[in-house]
């Protein structure tokens, strides 16, 4: 378990690098990452976020189904898990096809007209948008797979009141990606979406 | 992990005696995060300038150490685990503040100051 806590705390940092990346850009050019968050869609943000509030609460059902011997709700709730972690990426997917449209891929035929002199440091933001988002998005499917696992040596009856630590272990991954996402739906979706 | 102990009455790998929660805490739990994404879109609707930013990291923060506290069972671990926890955020906090630091002051090293002994680079500037 130490040694799962000790794996997220590099990730933490991973994903730190990241977020001091966006609080330095955003320190330089405030007036272009305002005008980015017309762009950010509030609505299916927070979609996802509840999204993914729930797969925390069902995967935290899991484990205690599996600290309990209950093999059909931990059967279950592994299954609710999967399937809300997949419904986030795929209104994730849909954003992203959005942005591809609008032509706020920063590189590839980036297109910024209502504000043309944040034509530059606006791509900045819309990479780290893909980058963190992106980076999530990686977590989110790796979790998926843990979990797929879990599934598999669940119906093979592997878990029980003695033996539930990969579930649990698990669960600290999901749970943490999580967190991830709650950091960066109101960096990401909602500063500066008076303007 | 690789040990598959089966066998009632013997304490597996890894086993510590977790108590198992109450479903009724892990909803409310569960109904709180929802209530503070919510809450968070609306703050956000509202014009607070430079507090916006504030009061979003603030709600993050509080939703984060929920589902830390009791979704990732850090109220039921041990003291070393919590050490851990702790350690990650305090270097979260010096990579993300150092960065932060040394960018925001960059512009900074040739400015006089008001308080400056220096008269001629302080009304250089007006």
């Amino acid at each position: 378990m130490l040694g799962m806590w000790t794996f997220l705390i590099t990730e933490v940092l991973f994903f730190g690098g990241m977020f001091g990346a966006y609080a330095v850009y955003r320190n330089m050019y405030p007036g272009a990452f305002a005008s980015t968050s017309r762009y950010m869609d509030v609505v299916l943000g927070g979609t996802n976020t509840a999204v993914l509030i729930c797969s925390s609460l069902t995967m935290v059902l899991a484990v205690r189904a599996a600290q309990l011997s209950k093999r059909k709700d931990l059967i279950l709730f592994l299954i609710l898990t999967m399937i809300f972690g997949s419904a986030f990426l795929g209104v994730k997917a849909f954003e992203y096809h959005s942005k591809w449209v609008e032509h706020l891929v920063p590189g590839f035929g980036f297109q910024y007209e209502h504000a043309p002199e944040y034509l530059h440091p606006a791509q900045l933001l819309f990479f780290l948008y893909f980058c963190m988002t992106g980076m999530h998005a990686i977590h989110m499917i790796v979790g998926l797979g843990l979990l797929t696992y879990l599934l598999v040596q669940a119906v093979r009856n592997q878990y029980n009141e003695y033996y539930f630590a990969p579930v649990e272990m698990i669960g600290l991954y999901w749970h943490f990606v999580d967190v991830v996402w709650i950091f960066l739906f109101p960096l990401l979706y909602l500063i500066g979406q008076r303007h | 992990m690789s040990t598959h102990a089966h066998a009632p009455g013997h304490a597996a790998s890894g086993q510590h005696h977790t108590p198992v929660p109450k479903v009724r805490t892990l909803v409310a739990v569960w109904a709180a995060l929802i209530v503070f994404t919510f809450l968070t879109s609306w703050v956000s609707e509202i014009e607070l300038g430079e507090w916006n930013i504030v009061v979003a990291l603030l709600i993050a923060l509080t939703k984060a150490s929920l589902v830390a506290w009791i979704f990732m069972g850090v109220r039921y671990s041990t003291t070393l685990t919590r050490l851990f926890c702790v350690a990650g955020l305090v270097w979260l906090m010096i990579l993300v503040l150092l960065t932060y630091s040394d960018y925001s002051t960059r512009g900074w090293t040739y400015q006089a100051a008001p308080w400056s002994t220096n008269k001629s680079a302080g009304s250089s500037l007006k």
